[in-house]
């Protein structure tokens, strides 16, 4: 056991596993001065630039009101549960950055069914929503959780049908791997990108993974002008940073996922000294999760919002039929090629 | 490949440890001062009407019913996919089999208006 703990692999391990988690934390922070900032120049107002240069100090002084707010529990909510699902919706979001590879040499740890661990552990998000939305013993975030849950499971299906037609192509579960087979050029000037040869299944991906995320359009679980402010209507404090927290950690997964699936993850052009090939590859993948993020906010600020009815219809009669076909259509092309 | 899990175990732990220390902080710097007032859960300011752990829609449970048929078949899809070069069209036959079948669940659960919302 001591052994194992000071041997030079732990100890590697242990040092990328500080910079995911300290690098996360600080995109998570500045994620959500980057989300009002942007927002607010889209409506035409300069947003939280009070704290610091540009208000790059704001979310330091967010953290620390979070700190010292007061812990409301509201009469008659489920103490243990009440606590709980805050934790219960950041821990599986979080867990799922160890296993995506932010670069050749830069990931907590290699697993082969990475993808597979990926999706499963973002399916236990639901049930942060509900048993928080639940446990409130209020009316607005019972709802909430309600619709959300119903929501997300519905859109479950289409992201993860949308994934197998890359499998088919990639043939593997290991993201180091999927990300190797989209090495290279095609034709000396095309990047051998999923996303050329499964346009319909990356469609299909984002405007799942939106929903999965309850962002607009998909923000059912926390339409404020009917729901106040959906499952954390009784959430204040520390235990609403969590769920904060938890929502752009999603955001981010969701963005690294399609990155590594559709835009070849960390493959881009190398040059330079030695350092610069060591660093590049992150910097391409942060730069290409940087563009998913950006869009996502600014359709959070420019798309109204849909109805229920037509959700549950958009998911069930629209997207999954289309994820299906794409599976047929690519299974035959491979086949025959 | 077990030890490949080592490092997940201790990515949640290290999370764990993470939420639970930052909630402890604010519970022990936060200020307490709870009045009853304060602690009435949020219904637009009056006093809350009945019980907020109320019945729902069924439609909720027919929802959830269906994901899971559906997800099984995802289940499936997975590992066909991973090894679907080497079945070949065999693979591709199969596969188109088992589609129809759940093709087939899902024209009939369509017709009989399961996925309607607004009924």
């Amino acid at each position: 056991m001591i052994d194992y703990l000071t041997n030079r692999d732990f100890l590697l391990m242990v040092l990328r596993l500080v910079i995911v988690f300290g690098g996360l934390m600080g995109a998570f922070a500045y994620l959500s001065l980057v989300e009002r900032r942007v927002m607010a120049f889209v409506q035409m107002r300069p947003g939280p630039n009070r704290v610091g240069p540009f208000g790059l100090l704001q979310p330091i002084a967010d953290g620390l009101k979070f700190l010292f707010k007061e812990q409301i529990r509201p009469t008659g909510a489920n103490a243990w549960l009440y606590l709980a699902a805050p934790l219960i919706s950041l821990v599986p979001a979080l867990l799922s950055f160890s296993v995506i590879p932010f670069g050749p040499a830069l990931q907590v740890t290699d697993l082969n069914v990475a993808l597979l661990v990926v999706f499963a552990v973002g399916s236990l998000s639901v049930y942060g929503i509900v048993i928080g939305g639940w446990a409130s013993n209020s009316k607005y975030p019972l709802i909430a959780s309600m619709r959300s849950s119903a929501q997300m499971i519905s859109y479950e299906l289409s992201l993860t049908l949308s994934v197998v037609g890359v499998l088919m192509i990639g043939n593997t579960l290991s993201l180091v791997k999927l990300v190797q087979s989209q090495e290279g050029l095609w034709l000396g000037f095309i990047p051998r990108w999923n996303i050329f040869l499964q346009p319909v299944a990356f469609v299909i991906y984002i405007i799942a993974a939106t929903a999965e995320t309850n962002r607009l359009p998909f923000d059912l679980a926390e339409s404020e002008q009917e729901l106040v402010s959906g499952w954390h209507t009784e959430y204040s404090g520390m235990k609403f940073a969590i769920y904060m927290l938890a929502e752009y950690a999603n955001l981010i997964a969701v963005s690294c996922i399609a990155t590594i699936l559709f835009f070849g993850g960390w493959n881009g052009p190398s040059f330079g000294p030695d350092w610069m090939v060591m660093i590049l590859p992150t910097i391409w993948f942060v730069m290409k999760i940087s563009v998913f993020v950006f869009f996502y906010v600014l359709m959070r600020s420019t798309v109204p919002r849909v109805r229920y009815d037509q959700l549950m219809r958009f998911g069930w009669k629209l997207m999954l039929p289309v994820a299906l076909a794409n599976i047929l259509i690519t299974s035959l092309l491979v086949a025959l090629s | 490949m077990v030890q490949n899990w080592v490092p997940v175990l201790v990515f949640l732990i290290l999370v764990t440890g993470f939420a639970v220390v930052s909630l402890a902080g604010s519970w022990l710097l936060g200020m307490k001062k709870p009045r009853p007032e304060k602690l009435v859960p949020y219904e637009c300011g009056m006093k809350p009407i009945g019980t907020a752990r109320d019945r729902f829609s069924v439609k909720f449970y027919l929802v959830a019913m269906l994901f899971l048929l559906f997800d099984i078949e995802a289940v499936f899809l997975f590992p066909w996919a991973v090894v679907y070069r080497e079945l070949k069209i065999f693979g591709f036959l199969e596969m188109l089999l088992f589609m129809a079948a759940i093709l087939g669940g899902y024209i009939y659960v369509w017709k009989k208006g399961a996925l309607e919302w607004e009924r």
